[in-house]
């Protein structure tokens, strides 16, 4: 069917680009369809952890001061050092949408590099913080074995840091998986100022995987 | 709707016309149906799998009402009983009701309602129907594994300590959420971004409408259900304790997580009936419809206060009276929304030409079956009322009316009238509408039977019962053989009439343009892009009359 295609193009007096999909009529109603799919996609998400929030909120009014004890044994400085890194991460994951728009190739890929790298980073650091919290038998539920006294229910303090912070997790898993594929099409040179949505979707991602723990950092570090 | 396209394409020359192939035979060999993306095909397959799926979960109804003919054992122990009738509502909700008008008939007609090709990301289209799939073998896999005996709303905290395979069931409720979601986004961008010139929002057919009101709720709802029941595994799995009171959880938060989700979700599952019932009252007696403005809007009001009522399934659950009385009022506001539709619907058939097709007799059925589910449901969003009526078998029979009554209903009627759009073949009339008729007996001696021996006080989900119930019982099992007669006579007309060769003579045709394709649909949808210059139920008929009267 290019041949109907073609035609449609050619009624809007555009060239076939080599990333338009058939069944767009053109270029930007296929741009503009993509972004609006990635900004209902993170609706989504903001509903995906709500639930992990007001399960926060409801047992933290059930049991304040284990939420007040129980924070005080979460590391703030590296919680700290990945609030930096991430904050970071999300200017170079803006420059590197920037440099897509202005087709600089050069600058897109370091960009995207830099956001790989701070994603492994947070990914190190939150290794470390949960091999501490295992060592102490700071574990979720049945699996607590913490020998320090916390008042209340710190088994469940633990549930909340660890479904919270594990989720996030996966997310920015995921955000370094599609990330390594955006930058291996940037290599290919895929993107430039006539086309760079992938790349802008992405970048929506990973603000809000960035968003998220922005929240996260003070509800469950900064209690105190 | 109609009227004129815009061929913007030299390159179809006169004679290149008659040679777009329909769909079903453009591309041929099993691969070509297995990675479709042709939104058609899906739609087929979607179709195909619900029906199969109706078939599993009506069994196992059958196999409930058997059951309950005596007080005593007639086929099954009560443990095998718990398994069959929590195997019955998870198939019916999660693998029938919610992907049935939406993912198959929507899936089909939406693009061709929208004179557009594909929808916005046939891809995920088709990743959302695999994903469906996975999530059904793990509900088949509970059969192997010995069964789940929770109900399908998985309460705890018996769901955490039950022995049976809930885990799997739980997994495959989490991935079938996704496949919900899929296809949530699809549809909205596609309304959003993929209309034909000439198409605005107020010339939308009421169906699409109702597809996005829909699909909002699958998006923002259905993702809390996912967390739920992730959060329920690893209870079962790890015992996280957050649904445990052991560990100083707290089991009714499940409740409120759960219906947050699903009393949206019975939104979901009724208002793409809604947008049905809306085409086939018009199509059927060429009326155009009434009050199109409040219709459509109500279907939006509707999935927004469906959010805020979620705590009149908790009413006996330990909740505040003050929260209790909230979510009562509420509950009678939702309503309004939804009374609003029928009166339109009932006005729209007012003078109008009604042709008692098949497709009209289940819409008239419809209108009858919903409206008693729907002021049943009145009777137990009242606060005192309710704490009668809960766990007895009147919700069992309100939600039958209002789901099976209405969204099962309105998706068969739905079937019937987009038959020959899909195949290009006709059924037997005269079968069809005796068929809807059965249905519609068979339902209400199910159904209606319920609803007095409910409110005298029995319980849902028990396998025995007093003396006093039998004969309520035994009627409503022999409705239920008699609904099922209806039923499968229903499709074997609707199969029977895929032998017939060659595409048969239209029977009816409305003017949104979904009827402007060539039928089967060619596997682009349109030769040319459509222009669209009047509203969806301006049918000739409309037009003639409305001049008529000018003069
Ligand atoms: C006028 C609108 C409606 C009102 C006021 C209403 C009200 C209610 C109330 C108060 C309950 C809780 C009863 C109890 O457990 O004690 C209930 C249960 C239920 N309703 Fe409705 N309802 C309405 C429409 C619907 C629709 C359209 C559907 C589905 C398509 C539906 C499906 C259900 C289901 C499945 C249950 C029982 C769930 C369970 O416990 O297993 N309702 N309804
Ligand atoms: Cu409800």
């Amino acid at each position: 069917m290019s041949s109907a295609t073609n035609a449609h193009d050619d009624a809007h007096g555009q060239a076939h680009h080599k990333f338009h999909q058939h069944h767009f009529l053109t270029m930007a109603q296929q741009a503009s369809s993509a972004k609006f799919g990635m900004w209902l996609f993170l609706g989504q998400e903001v509903l995906f952890f709500s639930g992990l929030f007001m399960a926060y909120f409801v047992f933290r009014a059930l049991y304040p001061e284990t939420w007040l004890h129980s924070a005080e044994y979460l590391s703030k400085t590296m919680g700290g050092i990945n609030t930096v890194v991430l904050l970071y991460s999300s200017l170079t994951m803006a420059l590197a949408v920037r440099s897509a728009q202005l087709s600089d190739k050069k600058g897109l890929i370091i960009n995207l590099i830099q956001t790989i790298v701070c994603a492994f980073i947070f990914m190190v650091v939150k290794y470390f913080e949960y091999s501490a919290k295992f060592d102490h038998g700071f574990l979720p539920g049945a699996l607590y074995h913490g020998h320090e006294f916390i008042p209340g229910r710190p088994e469940l303090f633990f549930t909340v840091y660890f479904t919270m912070t594990g989720l996030h997790g996966i997310h920015v898993v995921a955000g370094i998986g599609v990330l390594f594929w955006i930058l291996k099409r940037a290599i290919r040179g895929d993107f430039d100022s006539t086309y760079y949505i992938p790349v802008e979707n992405v970048g929506l991602y990973w603000h809000l995987v960035d968003l998220v723990w922005i929240f996260l950092f003070p509800l469950l570090y900064l209690v105190r | 709707m109609s009227a004129t396209t815009i061929d913007h394409s030299p390159s179809h020359a006169a004679g290149e016309h008659g040679h777009h192939d329909n769909y079903l035979v453009a591309k041929k060999g099993i691969s070509s149906w297995i990675w479709t993306v042709d939104h058609k095909r899906l739609g087929i397959m979607y179709l195909a799998a619900v029906i199969l799926f109706f078939i599993v979960g009506g069994l196992a109804a059958i196999a409930v009402r058997t059951e309950l003919m005596n007080p005593t054992k007639d086929i099954m122990d009560a443990d095998a009983y718990n398994r069959m009738f929590t195997l019955h509502g998870a198939v019916m909700v999660f693998l029938v009701i919610i992907p049935s008008i939406p993912a198959s008939l929507g899936n089909f007609v939406l693009p061709l309602m929208l004179g557009a090709k594909d929808v916005a990301f046939p891809k995920l289209n088709l990743a959302s129907f695999w994903v469906y799939v996975l999530g059904a073998a793990f509900f088949i896999a509970t059969l192997v594994t010995g069964g789940v005996d929770t109900g399908w709303t998985f309460y705890t905290p018996y769901s955490i300590k039950t022995s049976s395979s809930a885990t799997i069931a739980l997994l495959g409720a989490f991935i079938l959420g996704f496949s919900s979601i899929f296809t949530g986004i699809n549809f909205l961008v596609t309304i959003h971004k993929m209309r034909a010139p000439g198409l605005t929002w107020d010339r939308l057919p009421l169906f699409v409408w109702a597809l996005y009101a829909t699909a909002l709720m699958q998006v923002l709802a259905t993702p809390v259900l996912a967390i739920t029941l992730g959060l329920l595994v690893l209870e079962r799995t790890i015992h996280i304790g957050i649904f445990d009171p052991v560990y100083g959880g707290d089991p009714v938060l499940f409740q409120h997580f759960f219906w947050f989700y699903s009393h949206p979700a019975v939104y979901i599952m009724i208002v793409p009936g809604f947008g049905m019932i809306s085409e086939l009252i018009t199509v059927h007696s060429r009326k155009g419809i009434f009050g199109y403005k409040p219709i459509a809007i109500s279907s939006v009001a509707i999935a927004f206060i469906g959010f805020l009522v979620w705590g009149h399934h908790l009413f006996v659950s330990s909740q505040s009276a003050l929260a209790g009385s909230i979510f009562s009022f509420l509950t009678f506001a939702v309503a309004v929304p939804t009374a609003i539709k029928v009166f339109s619907w009932i006005a729209t058939l007012y003078k109008g030409s009604i042709q008692y097709t098949t497709p009209m007799v289940y819409a008239l059925s419809f209108l009858f079956l919903f409206s008693i589910g729907g002021l049943t449901g009145l009777f137990l969003g009242s606060l005192s009322v309710d704490v009668h009526l809960t766990d007895t078998y009147f919700v069992i029979a309100h939600f039958h009316y209002v789901m099976m009554g209405g969204t099962i209903i309105a998706f068969i009627g739905g079937v019937h009238h987009w038959w020959h759009k899909f195949t290009g073949k006709n059924y037997n009339e005269k079968i069809g509408v005796i068929a809807a008729i059965i249905i519609f007996v068979g339902f209400n001696v199910t159904f209606f039977t319920q609803f007095i021996f409910g409110s005298q006080g029995m319980p849902r989900r028990y396998w025995s019962y007093l003396e006093q119930y039998h004969t309520g019982h035994m009627i409503s099992t022999y409705g239920s053989y008699l609904l099922a007669v209806g039923l499968f006579l229903a499709l074997f007309n609707l199969l029977a009439s895929l032998r017939n060769k060659g595409v048969a003579p239209e029977r009816w045709r409305g003017v949104s343009l979904e009827w402007e394709t060539a039928t089967p649909p060619i596997e682009h949808n349109f030769e040319s892009i459509p222009v669209v210059t009047a509203g969806p139920y301006d049918f000739p008929e409309v037009r003639a009359a409305r001049t008529g009267n000018g003069h």
